[in-house]
């Protein structure tokens, strides 16, 4: 099923809705193809080809409100399950908030080329798919004589979707992904196996980075695992390398949405246009990125997307407020989910920066723990190697690194030159004072 | 066929309905109430709309560049969540989920390929797409279908077809109402109800057929308290594979006691100094730990492909003797419990440490067979869109000659670890986390002030040796939790008696 015809079935679905009673509906209709392959010794260990289609019908009738999602598009189907989906939303409970957005709001949806979508995904052939997968293998083997394990990977995929809405929204997208990496393993010799890995996004096929870039990265990093320790608690400076996972800024989201915000559990809340971070913080989100891995043209509202300043050094410019809890709080939607965020960079690198350190931990990963979104309280483990008078003394792991998100992100005094380009979030090398580990 | 006419039709019918909730209002419908566990083999066939030969040419596809064995695996789901905020129930969400799996292995190869179309002409497509993986000359033909009867661990007595929704609104009607009352500090609550089916039936190339219906339910009740300025968040929640019969007066009245309980606690904690401790898990939800630590070492295809740092340490010493930890799929009722794995494999109760000595890994089809040994029935895959991997199923410790008192009373400074959110484990170091949600320091034998909001760390492998103290209070948390592992979700539980371990590293909010 093409786009033309998503859009076809969707609006036959929101005529279905009406025709059944509903008030008003909005209709997503998508559909994926995707392609895994995992390789090891030499071997496919996994090959596998998902098709797959959804409809989600969300109804509102009288300030009632359900979202219902199938996989059977069948019209005789979707026809009994679209009347039940009405029937059954009648007996919810009557939410003054809860509608579409005022169709005023859709204005502004541009016409751009977001350059997310590679029109000759086709071309990529079964045996260009499998080769990927083996080489990175074959190169990542030949890199030491200490791995245990080793698996490789190759994956892609083509997306689309439309929505409609019955007072007046339509949307399109098409998009591609695709995706290879490693994962390896390697002895210690002490009974240890500590493990890295490499991973890389990108829209276009032909932006793929070669093959010898992810063996090289997650062999080099695992070597450098060996002998990790912990270390005695307290406070250390803290860099964190821009590939690390962004468990600190997702520990920010959580308290910037308008759902968090309205339920009173949110430690942002009445910090509106106050300077609450450091004045070295701006965060963009930016939908319109060229190739982003999260850009789009509009958001699940509805509401046409645009660049906004969410942090500008260090004063929260704004919430994340989708349609529904903007009514809730009465204030004007902003959107309720980031896309591709970006941040204003510093003019050094992470080796500049870490020559600089006198004592502190360069954070390469994060593993596990959790925010609190009501009290900003967080505790994350980390895995890092500890810095001397800017060298790289030792690797260090199963440590802790806890404290609040308004202290920790007022803590920030460097910034570096170095987005990381392969997530949506793009989030540059960052440097923090007196962070609170725990270790020994 | 009952359970209202097995979720009304089948494939080749009309609609895959879809809504139970709706039956209510289906004057017809309301009529019959069917007896739970009720269904067979035909009417699974019917529901799909296939049937032996057809089944039998898709597994001739599959198998036709040489593959050593396939399966097919049908499934319907059907789920449903209503959620209660600001004192109404105003938001419900409904999914229907209807597909077929066709998987192809050769050696430890897997060819995988599903469809969401479940005709003949759609399955042998899928079924030739899945068959690519192999690539030799013999051809194992598929053997005799013989249905396997499997337990019955979770005989509903009221199945979520037959909910009205107007039968669930009033009991979270009654949670939230309960919460908001419990104490005055309490300004908001919400609470999620979810529930689910999920019909599957499996066909294998080594002549099994299995089919099997799985209720679930779980309800989340969050409380947001405030006391002089000062906010707090907490939550309870109560599940397993239930219909309505779980929200019984008595446990809508322990999930709302113990949201409030847990999150008024909270105005009493302090930030507490971090490093290494000693640490008291309670029994229960601190079961997170052995899942964590040792539960995903001991998952097969870590160590058949040698990622795992357990590969090496079969029939070795790995804890004190009094520690044993098993994996259990067996247990009625229990959100971690399956009648049969999604490879037609019994669940078993599977030693992984017996006697302070390490046993065994959970299998799969393929690890089984690549170690020489029987399956453990521990195949799990999200849906049809998935493979099947080995997986935890319900994880927990067995009793210890300790008693919980000795074991606090021994502890001069650490900390008692009640409550969890969420864990995490990389695989190879065997470093593992856990983020406590609510516990106590102990001091001088005592417990005294509340601490929460802190990550625990460890090593997997050397906390096992550092479970010094063991009680003989054993709790598994019947709601359990939701496994992430190779991006499918899978339910599990774990448990434990009361477990000092003699050192973690605790973070700090000092």
């Amino acid at each position: 099923m093409n786009n033309k015809e998503k859009l076809e079935l969707a609006k036959w679905a929101v005529t279905q809705a009406k025709g059944f009673g509903a008030d008003e509906a909005a209709v997503d209709v998508a559909n994926s193809r995707e392609i895994e392959i995992e390789c090891r010794d030499q071997k496919i260990d996994k090959l596998q080809e998902a098709t797959q289609n959804s409809m989600t019908v969300r109804i509102y009738t009288k300030g009632r409100y359900s979202g219902n999602t199938t996989n059977d598009l069948r019209k005789d189907s979707l026809s009994k399950f679209i009347e039940e989906a009405v029937a059954m939303t009648k007996y919810l409970g009557e939410d003054p908030y809860r509608s579409l957005p005022d169709s005023k709001y859709y204005a502004g949806l541009k016409d751009a080329d977001l350059g997310i979508c590679d029109n000759s995904y086709d071309e990529v052939s079964a045996d260009q798919r499998v080769k990927i997968a083996r080489d990175i293998e074959t190169d990542t083997r030949e890199r030491t004589d200490k791995i245990v394990s080793l698996t490789s990977y190759y994956g892609d995929g083509t997306y689309e979707s439309v929505k409609v809405h019955s007072n007046g929204f339509e949307g399109t997208r098409r998009s591609t992904s695709f995706s290879a990496g490693v994962e390896v393993g390697i002895t210690d010799g002490k009974g240890g196996r500590p493990s890295w890995w490499d991973w890389r996004t990108v829209r276009f096929f032909k932006d793929l980075p070669p093959i010898s870039t992810y063996g090289e990265f997650a062999v080099e990093r695992a070597l450098d695992r060996i002998g990790q320790t912990k270390i005695e608690s307290g406070a250390y400076d803290m860099i964190i390398e821009n590939r690390a996972r962004a468990s600190l800024l997702g520990a920010l989201e959580g308290p910037l949405s308008g759902r968090n915000l309205q339920q009173k559990n949110s430690c942002l809340d009445g910090k509106l246009g106050q300077k609450v971070f450091s004045d070295k913080l701006t965060v963009v989100d930016d939908p319109f990125m060229k190739g982003g891995l999260a850009s789009r043209l509009y958001d699940d509202d509805g509401l046409p997307s645009r660049k906004r300043t969410i942090i500008e050094k260090g004063v929260l410019k704004e919430y994340l407020i989708d349609w529904y809890y903007s009514r809730k709080l009465g204030v004007e939607p902003t959107g309720g989910d980031t896309t591709n965020v970006t941040f204003e960079l510093g003019t050094r690198s992470l080796d500049e920066m870490v020559k600089d350190m006198k004592k502190g931990i360069l954070v390469t990963g994060f593993i596990g723990g959790n925010s609190n979104d009501t009290t900003g309280d967080f505790s994350f483990g980390i895995i890092g190697t500890y810095v001397e008078d800017g060298k790289l003394i030792k690797p260090v792991n199963e440590m802790n690194v806890s404290g609040n998100i308004l202290q920790f992100w007022s803590s920030l005094v460097e910034v570096g030159n170095d987005p990381y380009t392969y997530s949506s979030l793009q989030r540059p090398t960052m440097y923090f004072k007196d962070v609170q580990f725990s270790g020994v | 066929m009952t359970r209202r006419e097995f979720v009304k039709t089948g494939a080749k019918g009309v609609a895959l309905v879809s809504l139970p909730f709706i039956f209510k209002v289906d004057p017809l419908a309301a009529l019959t109430t069917p007896p739970a566990g009720s269904l067979n083999l035909n009417d699974y066939y019917t529901h799909f709309g296939v049937d032996e030969a057809i089944i039998k040419q898709v597994m001739a596809a599959a198998l036709e560049k040489g593959g050593d064995y396939c399966d097919i695996f049908f499934e319907h789901s059907i789920s449903n969540s209503i959620g209660l905020e600001d004192n109404l129930v105003n938001r419900a969400y409904s999914t229907v989920d209807f597909g077929v799996g066709i998987r192809v292995v050769e050696g430890d190869q897997t060819g995988y390929s599903f469809t969401e179309e479940i005709t003949p002409e759609a399955m042998k497509l899928a079924a030739k797409t899945a068959a690519n993986i192999a690539n030799q000359a013999k051809n194992a033909p598929p053997k005799e279908l013989v249905l396997h009867d499997s337990k019955d661990l979770y005989p509903v007595e009221q199945s979520w077809e037959d909910v009205g929704f107007d039968e669930i609104i009033p009991k979270l009607q009654q949670i939230n109402d309960k919460v908001l009352s419990l104490d005055p500090r309490v300004v908001n609550s919400q609470i999620w109800f979810t529930s689910g089916t999920q019909y599957v039936l499996l066909a294998t190339s080594d002549g099994r057929i299995v089919c099997d219906y799985r209720p679930m339910s779980r309800t989340f009740a969050q409380c947001i308290a405030e006391q002089e300025g000062r906010r707090e968040e907490n939550y309870h929640m109560i599940g397993g594979r239930f219909g309505l019969e779980l929200y019984t007066p008595e446990n809508i009245d322990t999930l709302a006691k113990e949201a409030v309980r847990r999150t008024i606690d909270l105005f009493q904690a302090v930030p507490m100094a971090g490093g290494e401790m000693e640490v008291v898990l309670a029994p229960g939800k601190a079961g997170i730990l052995l899942h964590e630590a040792i539960g995903h070492g001991m998952e097969a295809d870590y160590n058949r492909k040698g990622e795992s740092i357990f590969a090496d340490k079969i029939g070795k010493p790995v804890a004190q003797p009094f520690v044993s930890i098993v994996d259990d799929g067996t247990i009625p009722s229990y959100r971690g419990s399956i009648n049969i794995d999604d490879e037609g494999n019994d669940t078993h109760k599977t030693y992984l440490v017996r006697d302070g000595i390490l046993e065994t890994y959970l299998h799969d089809y393929i690890s089984a067979k690549h170690y020489g040994v029987k399956p453990t029935g521990n195949g799990r895959r999200q849906s049809f869109r998935y493979m099947p991997i080995p997986r935890m199923t319900n994880t927990y410790m067995l009793n210890g000659p300790h008693t919980k008192e000795e074991i606090i009373a021994s502890v001069k400074k650490g900390l008692y670890a009640e409550s969890f959110t969420n864990g995490e484990v990389n695989i190879g170091p065997g470093d593992f986390t856990f983020y406590l949600k609510s516990g106590y320091m102990i001091e001088d034998g005592k417990l005294t002030t509340p601490v929460k909001d802190v990550n625990l760390i460890g090593n997997g492998p050397d906390v096992l040796t550092k479970m010094v103290m063991v009680a003989n209070d054993l709790e598994v948390e019947q709601s359990g939790g939701t496994c992430g592992k190779g991006g499918q979700w899978a339910p599990v539980t774990d448990g434990l008696p009361t477990t000092k371990v003699s050192s973690i590293t605790v973070g700090s909010n000092a």
